[in-house]
């Protein structure tokens, strides 16, 4: 049976103040196994991206549970939080988010330096997880200076290259073209069959069918569920 | 965190807009120049003048009168064991004694007109060893220097004439018209003596300006004194020798001789209320500057401020995937280290390099002293660590107050 590295129970999330207060996420109980890929989708405003960002300790849920890899999450200090997402969590935007004045390789590197590898360390790692994503004669170069699918793949190698537990990806494919956005689906799914647990929110259903499982947001609750094979 | 705050910070300075950081830059160090060249150059008022006082008049130890009496005694021991004592390069012996110059006796016809005559102090002097100490014949501005060959010569301290004190007002009495070649007469007690000017001698030390100068055999046919006790003694010391005028005077009184003059060093004889002057242009110095510091500062906290607010959504992300506020945080506090330490250092070179031997070359002409640029290393030091903090301060707390916003609002825009 496979273990499962996130476990959410009764998971609330508003917004707004006492008196006019926006539920966004109401009661959301769900499960996601080691190795899963796992798509959320639903239409705009449903909470597909207030779930990851409450999955991915990028913010604080009203109320509820949310146990990654064993460890509960409600209890723990910023600095856990923030050493937590270092260490054991990747981020894909949905624009990238790469720091501009940092070259690719150093846009991947900085996370690593983080961990406390060395700076040659850190290059090292860098190097080799562009060249898996493809990029290897970009490395030096600025986000500016790369295609939308280019930065897209720079975004993915700075999550993966310290090899996160859970990888989360909000909408990685919305600022891309048709052709880039497959090739960034290839590479998940790529990561997928290597064994990688990652979080997805998409709109787009092309995409979503590279998952194995998908969820559907409706309301800030999950409407139905769907297991891909 | 401290390495990533440094790559961080590096790859900001590096890429931000060139003029923009020389201007900052350029702020810290004209706020460096200002904290340090205002009250160098207030204090430096009154220090040109003492450092002329030493050259010209005290040397590095100068002896005088005890209060009361009217001579140094044991000149000659005293004179013997100077020569004998190390750490002494020069020595200058000089005689004083109230007299009454009178000038232009000869054309004188009205005689309800008051006579035109000064009072000063006369100097008996060896011109070789006065010359060795303080350089006086330089200071000869018409005429010539006396010759210790010649007799029936004198020297006139340019504010005894009234062309040269003119601006001084009528603060002290002064001669009409006296120029080199022309005859004036010495009184002292009953004692009147004719001497020609020889020349006309002009600084901006008063105990030279304000006096008349002859030889030492001139003197004492003037002067009715039966023994050979000074008046003054100069004592310059040996450079590189090791030896301070503490030493010198310390050796002097342990020799015995503590109680036959007041010893002083040259800093000792200084006036108290110069000193309090000296404090006082001092503190309105750094008052100024600290002023300066101030607008500095807030340059910094603006400058940080505002790259932070405009960089907050990359602020967010950072810390999203896991960088630290601290390290973030850090990275704004080496950009402000930057634009301190680099406008420091630029400021530092200018007051060494160019600032301070200018003005010793050329220093401010003010009518009691050469104005220097006083900048003594540390309190130069003191002042650059003390902006370099100032900065810091400044810098993290706008990058402290942006950070510590809430992650997912700064990477939203919320």
């Amino acid at each position: 049976m496979t273990k499962n590295i996130i476990s959410i129970k009764n998971l609330h999330k508003s917004y707004g103040t006492k008196e006019l207060e926006t539920p966004v996420l109401r009661g959301i109980d769900l499960e996601v196994g080691e190795g899963e890929f796992l798509g959320i989708m639903g239409k705009s405003g449903a909470g597909k991206s207030t779930l990851m960002y409450q999955i991915g300790l990028l913010d604080h849920p009203t109320s509820g549970e949310i146990i990654l890899n064993n460890v509960n999450t409600e209890k723990l200090s910023m600095e856990e939080r923030t050493q937590l997402r270092l260490f054991e969590l990747g981020y894909v935007f949905q624009d990238y988010a790469l720091i501009p004045e940092l070259s690719a390789s150093e846009n991947v590197m900085i996370p690593i330096l983080m961990q406390g590898k060395s700076f040659d360390e850190a290059k090292k790692i860098g190097q080799n997880i562009l060249d898996k994503v493809g990029l290897s004669n970009r490395t030096h170069n600025k986000p500016s200076a790369l295609s939308g699918g280019e930065q897209q793949r720079v975004s993915i190698a700075r999550a993966m290259a310290h090899n996160p537990k859970i990888l989360f990806a909000d909408e990685p494919t919305a600022n891309l073209d048709t052709a880039s956005g497959h090739s960034i689906i290839e590479l998940f799914k790529d990561l997928h069959q290597r064994g990688q647990t990652i979080v997805m929110v998409t709109h787009e259903e092309e995409y979503a069918k590279y998952c194995n499982r998908i969820i559907h947001l409706e309301d800030g609750k999950i409407v139905k569920e769907s297991k891909q094979k | 965190m401290i390495s990533v705050g440094w790559f961080l910070a590096k790859r900001q300075v590096k890429g931000s807009n060139k003029s923009t950081t020389f201007l900052i830059v350029f702020i810290m160090m004209l706020t460096f120049l200002n904290l340090v060249v205002v009250s160098g150059i207030l204090v430096g008022l009154i220090e040109g003048g003492n450092r002329a006082n030493k050259d010209q008049y005290t040397g590095d130890v100068i002896i005088t009168t005890i209060a009361g009496e009217p001579e140094i005694s044991h000149t000659l021991e005293l004179r013997s064991t100077l020569e004998k004592m190390q750490g002494i390069s020069n020595v200058s012996i000089r005689y004083l004694e109230p007299v009454t110059i009178e000038a232009n006796y000869k054309t004188r016809r009205d005689f309800s007109v008051l006579r035109d005559t000064a009072g000063t102090q006369i100097a008996g002097l060896t011109l070789e060893d006065e010359e060795a100490l303080s350089g006086i014949s330089r200071f000869v501005v018409e005429g010539d220097f006396l010759n210790e060959n010649e007799s029936g010569y004198i020297l006139i301290g340019a504010n005894l004439l009234h062309r040269y004190s003119a601006d001084f007002g009528d603060f002290f009495a002064s001669l009409e018209g006296v120029y080199p070649g022309e005859e004036v007469r010495v009184t002292v007690g009953d004692n009147t003596k004719t001497f020609i000017v020889k020349g006309i001698l002009d600084t901006k030390v008063d105990q030279v300006s304000l006096r008349a100068f002859v030889t030492k055999a001139d003197f004492l046919r003037l002067v009715d004194r039966t023994g050979l006790n000074a008046n003054e003694i100069a004592i310059k010391i040996s450079p590189n020798t090791g030896f301070t005028p503490d030493n010198i005077k310390s050796n002097l009184i342990k020799a015995g001789f503590g109680d036959d003059g007041k010893i002083q060093t040259a800093t000792e004889a200084i006036p108290d209320f110069l000193n309090q002057i000296t404090l006082a242009f001092g503190l309105l110095g750094n008052v100024i500057g600290l002023i300066g510091i101030v607008v500095a500062s807030i340059t910094i906290f603006i400058v940080i401020f505002i790259n932070a607010v405009t960089r907050r959504k990359y602020i967010g992300i950072m810390k999203g995937i896991g960088i630290s506020e601290r390290a973030i945080e850090v990275s704004y506090v080496f950009q402000s280290i930057f634009y301190a330490l680099l406008g420091g250092l630029l400021g530092l070179i200018v007051v060494y390099g160019l600032l301070v031997p200018f003005f010793y070359a050329h220093p401010l002409n003010f009518p009691f002293s050469d104005g220097i640029l006083v900048a003594p290393v540390g309190e130069t030091s003191f002042k650059f660590f003390l902006l370099l903090f100032v900065t810091i301060v400044a810098g993290y707390i706008p990058a402290r107050q942006i950070v510590k916003k809430n992650t997912l609002d700064s990477i939203l825009g919320r």
